[in-house]
């Protein structure tokens, strides 16, 4: 347990989460729009989108399928029978005066989702619900000085609302269960996890409480698009609860904003009034049925999803479950370490692939995808090693000139002449020359100074330029210091 | 059930409906009468008895996912009572 | 060219086809009619041009031997219904100004089987109505009204809420109109006003593209002058449409081959619960002769029970306001209709729509608001969807023993303007024999039966299984043959 210490002692930070991930499908979830982000204002707009009179409602199959698949990916109970209500409010980016989403019986029951904590344990936090709702428009109020701009391209989107139980206790948890959650969506191929262009966004509801007392009030911080905001919002939203309460104030249970640019939460002005959403059953549309057999097809068809990923790395490749859940962490990372690892030593492409080259990506700020080095050509590069054709350290230099240039290990050492040089007469007359230079060195060694064995070995890879075989050059100079 | 004044302010509200406070009396009455006339359904036994959800006996029918729509900012907009560069207008929100 | 105007659907399709006359001569015929009854204030729009324009093509059509199956008659559409490029107005003040870029799948069905759009009718506001008093546009008033227009001795409600579409049929104005029902509004104007008029089984007709007031009753239906004519047309309006998740996948029959005229060995339901407190003496006789008239034909009375009818309306008014209520929220003064500004958005929202909307239907939004609101939903909208499910039962339980039901269309002949309309829950007692069939979606019929001691017209109401349309329209020839109904209205074009 990790508790916060306060001027009057420890508290324990409560954490659930509502994610908001958008499915990925060609159309809108009631609609035939499209559904492409970034599009022209108001271009993927249908007449049901935009709410004009007489328009109904029908619904996408494949977002069904999604939501199934994304059930089925959290190990979630899937109710046959589930229900589309009507949740009712005025907004400007909310055409019908209603979002149809689902109230008391959601597609998606019960699931789980566990946690890869930075100290490589696990810890599971329950889901408690997903369901399929629209997304609404989108307000634009920076465009006039007192107008705002209303852009429906998104109304209409389908999004699954996924639920989790108050389970988390630290802004780190609560970070480990949103990337996790990203994780497993893209290994699905439900919704694509950009945060950034808003088609995954989280409500963050936070509370306090003295260790092993019941809950306290919560705070709903909304729409918080980034991880790295939902890790800092709970720690202000913690501290701000934390001052109030040991001032002797009480929390107001109501719905704040995350200021991107104060880094503070503060009171939201459009949600003030209290909501009455008047829920009923949608009357434009029947209860959902699917069939038994295929909610099975699907659950037949789900890709490898990161636990089994990771559990299988550990036990087929012997992984660290640290290094495993690092390449687990994204399917094209553990797509690209596969390819790498097939039929050579994985331990030794895991160290490639965590160390070297998440190190360039890094630091050049790519992604996998957009890695110059492909996973065949990394794998050739560790052939290049494994049969001593390069050494270990002649690797690295030729690595970086790989991320350079996207070229093959094997041209960039031939180009480069940095074929490991196993010839033991060139090895020879390069060590005799070394000695020859460094008598009293020498001398010194045979007098007992073993520590210099190291100084003769630099100095014969500096002769070689790097390039001589380690290991031939270790047993030739032993028999010759020896004399 | 008798509505009072300060009730049907509140659901003017959330039905966003602007009732001019010397009206507020006679609707009470209004809604009231209706609410009264409602009530007799207390009467029935509805112990065991599903809500009805839908009249016609059939399961919801899933489209499939093809972009068929959309596409007529220009028609979108043609009611609009204000738009501007392709969206529509309203006074500034404040969130 | 009066004589145009009499005839009948069957008697137009007739003369067309013999080439007795063009659907440009015919359709002309009805303009003038249509010009000749605006003291009715039944057409709100009137599309001539547009008429005239579908009937020259309707004439090709017939040249090239393609005529549909109502190619070249001239109807009017009921203002719910969005006409692409035409005003639709829902008799709604918030809707003005809104032209539909779209045409609604029941009107797109008439025109693609060729029939003439004379202009839009007059409704009670969103279709929240039953007398026509509440539209935006005006009251409509009967052609049955006592003395001539300028001159009326009393004005007469035609009923509503499709009392735009009842008048103009019943006063020649069109040889049909489309009318929508979701607690009689089209059976209590057609009794009201002489005319024919079916609501079918909920599902038959799309939902698409008609201005919504409570999804889970609205069914759209024809109104015309014969059961025959009322056959051709609701063939043309309904049949599957994806576009409508209610909408039922089922081919349509012929309903004019199911026209016999045979009904021997039928068992008529006579539900003894629709002998309401208070009903007078001639309606009860009315009903007594409908009897009379089937068994003469050969079909056998039986009397069942509807135990819940007495809580039908009560449940309606709770669902009906509830789901209208949330269908309404769309108009709110940014992407269509009229706008009344204000200085923030809740402001805009709170003078749009206390400008836009009439009072009744204020009042069904307030009470749908509160039924629904937290706190009342089990007391209220819940408990009002179980009371349904007793309703269906009811039925289901007594088409166990019957195959068609026989009952009155209202309880009452039609009262003058300004007779009760004080009382809200006063006029929801118009719909009482009308409502438990659209709480329980199925089809109900109303044909005219006589005229009550005040000269105005009294309408015998069939309900049937669901889906089965072509019993009720059977059982509503037998009705007509027998009471022989030849009455006109004081005022016709």
């Amino acid at each position: 347990m990790s508790y916060i210490q306060g001027e009057t002692g420890d508290w324990e930070i409560v954490i659930g989460l509502e994610v908001h991930a958008q499915v990925i499908s060609n159309a809108k979830l009631f609609s035939g729009a499209a559904t492409d982000f970034g599009s022209e204002p108001n271009s993927q707009v249908s007449f049901v989108d935009a709410a004009f009179p007489g328009m109904l409602p029908v619904i996408n199959a494949f977002c069904v399928e999604q939501a199934v698949r994304t059930g089925l990916g959290l190990k979630a109970e899937i109710n046959l029978q589930s229900v589309f209500d009507r949740k009712n409010y005025f907004y400007a980016d909310l055409p019908q005066g209603y979002q149809i989403s689902q109230f008391q019986q959601p597609i998606v029951g019960k699931g789980e989702i566990v946690l890869d904590l930075p100290d490589g344990s696990s810890r599971t936090v329950g889901v408690t619900r997903l369901h399929l709702e629209q997304d609404a428009g989108k307000s634009l109020h920076d465009q006039h000085p007192s107008k705002t701009y209303i852009d429906l391209n998104r109304s209409g989107v389908a999004l699954m609302e996924i639920v989790s139980e108050p389970d988390m206790r630290t802004s780190e948890e609560a970070g480990a269960y949103v990337r996790k959650l990203r994780s497993i969506l893209r290994y699905l191929g439900t919704c694509d996890g950009n945060m950034e262009e808003g088609s995954m966004r989280c409500d963050v509801n936070v509370s306090v409480r003295r260790p092993g007392e019941p809950f306290g009030t919560r705070c709903e911080i909304k729409n918080v698009n980034s991880i790295r905001f939902v890790m800092q919002a709970i720690e202000y939203e913690a501290r701000r609860q934390i001052e109030i309460l040991e001032e002797g104030g009480k929390i107001d249970q109501e719905t704040r904003l995350w200021d991107t640019t104060k880094f503070v939460t503060r009171s939201m002005r459009s949600k003030e009034e209290a909501h009455d959403y008047r829920y009923f059953p949608d009357p434009d549309l029947l209860p959902l049925e699917l069939e038994p057999e295929w909610v099975e097809d699907i659950k037949r068809t789900l890709p490898e999803l990161p636990d089994d990923k990771k559990a299988r790395f550990i036990q087929d490749f012997k992984l660290s479950p640290y290094d495993a859940g690092v390449l687990v962490a994204e399917k094209a990372r553990a797509d690209y370490f596969e390819t790498v690892a097939k039929g050579r030593d994985p331990k030794m492409a895991a160290n490639w692939v965590t160390g070297d080259l998440f190190g360039a990506l890094n630091k050049s700020g790519k992604d996998i995808e957009e890695s110059p080095v492909t996973a065949e050509n990394l794998g050739g590069l560790i052939d290049l090693i494994a049969d001593n054709t390069i050494s270990g350290r002649i690797a690295k230099e030729v690595f970086e000139a790989m991320f350079e240039t996207g070229e093959k290990a094997a041209d960039i050492v031939e180009k480069k002449g940095l074929r490991q040089v196993t010839d033991t007469g060139a090895i020879e007359s390069s060590i005799d020359a070394v000695m020859a230079a460094n008598a009293d060195k020498v001398a010194e060694f045979r007098s007992g100074k073993d520590k210099l064995f190291g100084f003769f070995v630099g100095q014969v890879m500096k002769a070689t330029q790097g390039k001589a075989n380690p290991a031939l050059v270790n047993e030739i100079l032993t028999a010759k210091l020896k004399g | 059930m008798s509505l009072d004044k300060a009730t049907v302010a509140k659901i003017a509200h959330l039905a966003r409906i602007k009732v001019p406070d010397d009206e507020l009396e006679d609707l009470a009455g209004d809604l009231s009468r209706i609410l009264s006339f409602v009530e007799q359904l207390n009467e029935v036994d509805t112990k065991d008895v599903a809500p009805m959800t839908s009249v016609a006996a059939q399961k919801l029918r899933r489209r499939k996912d093809e972009v068929t729509d959309g596409g007529y900012r220009d028609a979108v907009l043609s009611n609009g009572p204000e738009t501007a560069e392709g969206f529509y207008v309203v006074p500034k929100v404040v969130e | 060219m009066a004589e145009l105007t009499r005839l009948t659907m069957a008697q137009a399709l007739d003369g067309l086809s013999k080439k007795d006359f063009t659907a440009v001569e015919l359709t002309e015929a009805h303009v003038g009619a249509m010009e000749a009854v605006r003291p009715l204030n039944a057409y709100i729009t009137e599309t001539p041009d547009q008429a005239l324009e579908m009937a020259r093509a309707s004439d090709a059509r017939r040249a090239k031997g393609e005529a549909g199956p109502m190619d070249g008659l001239p109807i009017a559409v009921k203002d719910l219904f969005c006409t692409k490029g035409v005003a639709t107005t829902a008799a709604s003040r918030i809707l003005e100004g809104f032209v539909p870029p779209y045409e609604s799948t029941v009107t797109a069905n008439l025109w693609r089987d060729g029939a003439v759009m004379l202009g839009k009718v007059n409704l009670d506001e969103f279709a929240m109505g039953s007398a026509n008093i509440t539209s935006h546009h005006g009251e409509v008033v009967s052609p049955w009204s006592p003395g001539a227009p300028g001159s009326w001795s009393r004005r007469i409600v035609p009923g509503g809420s499709s009392g735009g579409s009842a008048a103009v049929v019943a006063a020649r104005a069109a040889l049909g109109a489309t009318g929508t029902d979701t607690g009689g509004s089209i059976r209590q104007p057609a009794g009201y006003t002489g005319i024919v008029g079916i609501k079918p089984t909920y599902g038959r007709c799309s939902r698409w593209g008609v201005v919504a007031y409570a999804s889970s009753l609205d069914q759209a239906g024809p109104m015309t002058r014969t059961v025959e004519d009322a056959a051709i047309m609701l063939r043309s309006m309904c049949g599957f449409d994806p576009k409508d998740s209610t909408s039922v996948d089922m081919a349509v029959p012929d309903f004019r081959a199911a026209l016999t005229g045979d009904i021997r060995g039928l068992r008529v339901g006579i539900p003894r619960e629709y002998r309401v407190d208070g009903m007078p003496a001639e309606i009860e006789a009315l009903w007594s002769r409908g009897v009379e008239w089937l068994k003469a034909a050969g079909a056998e009375p039986v009397e069942i029970s509807l135990p819940h009818t007495k809580y039908a309306l009560a449940a309606y008014y709770i669902v009906a306001p509830a789901e209208a209520s949330s269908n309404l929220a769309r108009y709110d003064g940014v992407r269509f209709g009229r706008r009344v500004e204000g200085g923030s958005l809740n402001e805009l929202y709170e003078n749009t729509r206390g400008e836009g909307f009439g009072k009744e239907v204020q009042r069904r939004i307030l009470i749908g608001t509160y039924v629904l609101s937290a706190g009342y939903y089990d007391a209220y909208y819940l408990k009002a969807q179980k009371v349904r499910t007793r309703i269906k039962q009811d039925f289901d339980e007594a088409f166990r023993s019957c195959d068609v039901i026989l009952t009155p269309t209202a309880p009452s002949t039609p009262f003058a303007i300004g007779d009760n309309s004080d009382d809200p829950v006063q006029m929801y007692l118009n719909d009482v024999f009308t409502v438990p069939v659209n709480l329980a979606g199925l089809p109900g019929m109303s044909v005219p039966a006589g005229l009550g001691g005040d000269g105005l017209p009294l309408g015998l109401q069939l309900i049937g299984r669901p889906f089965d349309e072509e019993t009720l329209l059977r059982v509503g020839q037998a009705i007509e043959t027998a009471a022989n109904f030849t009455a006109t209205p004081p005022f016709m074009a």
